[in-house]
């Protein structure tokens, strides 16, 4: 999906590889047949191959910690309007910038310095860095870009990654965006530097979905909210007159599941995004809660509350019969698919207190998995497939992760009251949320594999209940 | 009270029971006037001269004015119901049985030191334990109504054992 008027030659762009257009529709691009940059692709495979495969330990991180990255402000062939944030190209591209020094800096991998402490580029500079200037100043790598704006709006945005040391290219990219979306070519160039240097997938283009809460601890607002990964483009999706809790962004994006107490019951219901329309799931006189999406998006698992009784259910994504998955007489809850569909982990108190426990998809080999101190619950299955994410409940609650075999357990953060972990779509970071003692106020926040990464996300108002989604096509 | 107790042969059952109910009533409150019989046009004319602090016969102000408590609370992680439990829910049958025409809710709650999705859980299971008492006291199980507000509802605010004991809690509440 090259864009027609793209220049081809004697301009920086035309030697980019264009691997993302984001064009189509107003929210979601399509994964077209768009070619991919071969450079970043070899990379990023040789890569994943030397890591060796999944394994649960992130502890060494020395070699790429603490990367020195230098961005400086994009540069513009020329200065012209844009309906993105800045007002004109060269402003934009000192935005573009700094939402990828952001992205960078806040996973606790890399020291990236902006566009506020770096002198600008030249745009010839863009493709013929000047290695010598940046050696000496202690740069290790390099990010530099250019933003051009079209006649039609449009604007394209190339990212490189240098080596400085070594004065090479590592991964360059090109995005051709609307200038709503200016921020997601950031990201995109964020992600491709990322996976670049760190053999990971990426994950900062993409969305969170939330709890937003207002108002007094026995009169709360509850209100579903999204907001992009860094927590721009936020917006609140209902108004607060009914209790909404725990969603769940479907794998494309275009739905959000939920629980709200609309009509006075909780029940879950489908909201869909771009029509703002929402449908419930089943047709139940019972409580229906805890809904999550099976990886391909097609089911949806749930609890449901009969006369006290609580077990799993999965119903078709479009709705009809439901099939019961569990059937122990104890508290049988949430639940969590294995990335590829053909297990459950979910929780359950059959055994006296909340532990955590697999089965099949289809609900048969049910065992127990979580043997520590304290009781486990909230499971979580990475996107990776090699760890398991729950709340540890001991006196306080914390974040941790188990292997799928529950072996290995790891404590991830210390507070009062930590809970709901979720996955970034790589697998690599955890979100959670942190209740306050008292006040119990709620607030977003992130920990890493390692523990030693912790961050809290800005959100306008007290949060709870993120979920993240996919990378964004 | 005398009239109902003698009044009509077959309700006898049911009166007796709510003869004894509010005569434990009396002897837990200071003395107040009985609500009138429902339906007794004569009685509820001669109310307004007394009214002004009178509920209106089978309102929620009735209800609470009435019963023991709306309320009963459980241990932690806990759902069954203990003894004190078994004579609020008592008093409440007896109100019941008193306007066989009200339904009421009965809502779960849980103290804030649990997930959210187990406590919803956990919510359904104590207002489904209160229902179940109810029920075995002779009240018709079409008339309750269960929601659980797991942890979204509390009562009292502290992050402590006194405010978590409080909010663990199933309370009834009529259907008006």
């Amino acid at each position: 999906m090259i864009s027609p008027s793209f220049p081809t030659s004697r301009s920086l762009a035309g030697s980019l590889a264009l691997a993302f257009a984001l064009l189509a529709g107003p929210a979601i691009a399509q994964k077209a047949s768009l070619p991919v940059s071969s450079a970043p692709t070899a990379a990023a495979t040789d890569a994943a191959a030397d890591t060796g495969g999944l394994t649960g330990s992130v502890s060494d991180e020395s070699t790429w910690q603490d990367l020195g990255i230098a961005i400086p402000a994009f540069a513009t062939d020329s200065e012209v309007p844009t309906a993105a944030e800045g007002g004109n190209t060269a402003a934009l591209g000192r935005n573009l910038a700094g939402v990828i020094t952001a992205d960078l800096k806040n996973n606790g991998l890399f020291k990236p310095t902006g566009p506020d402490a770096l002198p600008g580029i030249a745009y010839p500079e863009v493709a013929a860095p000047l290695f010598p200037t940046w050696r000496s100043r202690g740069s290790e790598m390099l990010v530099q870009g250019f933003v051009k704006g079209a006649a039609d709006g449009r604007l394209t945005v190339g990212c490189y990654l240098y080596d400085v040391a070594l004065g090479t290219e590592l991964a360059r990219q090109g995005y051709v965006v609307q200038p709503g979306e200016w921020r997601r070519a950031a990201h995109k160039c964020a992600d491709m530097v990322y996976s670049r240097l760190s053999g990971e997938s990426p994950f900062f283009d993409s969305r969170i979905a939330y709890i937003a809460e207002t108002g007094p601890k026995n009169h709360r607002v509850k209100r579903l909210a999204i907001m992009d990964s860094d927590g721009a483009n936020h917006r609140f999706i209902t108004n607060g007159q009914a209790t909404a809790l725990t969603p769940r962004y479907s794998p494309d994006y275009k739905s959000i599941v939920y629980l709200s107490y609309l009509n006075g019951f909780p029940r879950i219901f489908v909201y869909d995004i771009g029509s703002g329309h929402q449908r419930l799931v089943t047709q139940s006189t019972n409580a229906t809660f805890a809904p999550r999406w099976s990886p391909d998006g097609k089911t949806i698992l749930y609890s449901m509350a009969v006369a006290g009784n609580t077990d799993i259910y999965r119903v078709s994504a479009q709705g009809g019969p439901s099939t019961r998955l569990t059937d122990s007489p104890g508290i049988d809850v949430g639940g969590s698919y294995s990335p590829d569909g053909s297990k459950i982990v979910f929780e359950s108190d059959r055994s006296g207190s909340q532990q955590v426990y697999v089965m099949n998809a289809d609900g048969s080999d049910q065992r127990r998995i979580s043997f520590g101190g304290g009781r486990a619950a909230t499971p979580e299955w990475s996107p990776r497939g090699d760890q398991i994410a729950f709340t540890s409940i001991a006196g306080n609650f914390r974040i941790a992760v188990m292997s799928p075999a529950g072996g290995s357990v790891r404590t991830l953060t210390d507070s009062w009251q930590d809970e709901a972990p979720t996955w970034s779509p790589n697998g690599r970071i955890i979100q959670f949320f942190r209740t306050a003692k008292g006040s119990g106020k709620g607030s977003l926040w992130q920990v890493d594999l390692t523990g030693s990464n912790e961050r809290r996300l800005n959100t306008p108002v007290d949060a709870s209940d993120p979920a993240w989604g996919p990378v964004l096509p | 009270m005398p009239r109902l107790l003698f009044g009509s042969r077959p309700i006898f059952a049911a009166t007796v029971i709510a003869g004894s109910l509010a005569l434990a009533a009396c002897g837990a409150k200071a003395p107040k006037q009985l609500p009138p019989e429902p339906g007794t046009g004569s009685t509820t004319t001669t109310m307004p001269p007394a009214g002004p602090t009178a509920p209106v016969p089978g309102s929620q102000a009735d209800f609470v004015a009435s019963v023991a408590s709306d309320t009963i609370h459980f241990d932690t992680d806990r759902f069954n119901i203990d003894t004190a439990s078994m004579a609020t829910l008592q008093s409440q049958a007896q109100w019941l049985g008193r306007y066989p025409a009200k339904r009421v809710t009965l809502e779960g709650h849980c103290d804030e030191r649990g997930t959210r999705d187990y406590n919803i859980a956990l919510g359904e299971r104590r207002a489904n334990s209160a229902k179940n008492y109810l029920v075995s006291l002779g009240v018709d199980a079409a008339r309750i109504t269960t929601v659980s507000y797991g942890k979204e509802r509390p009562i009292a605010l502290g992050s402590d054992e006194a405010s978590w004991a409080q909010n663990r809690r199933a309370v009834t509440v009529t259907v008006q």
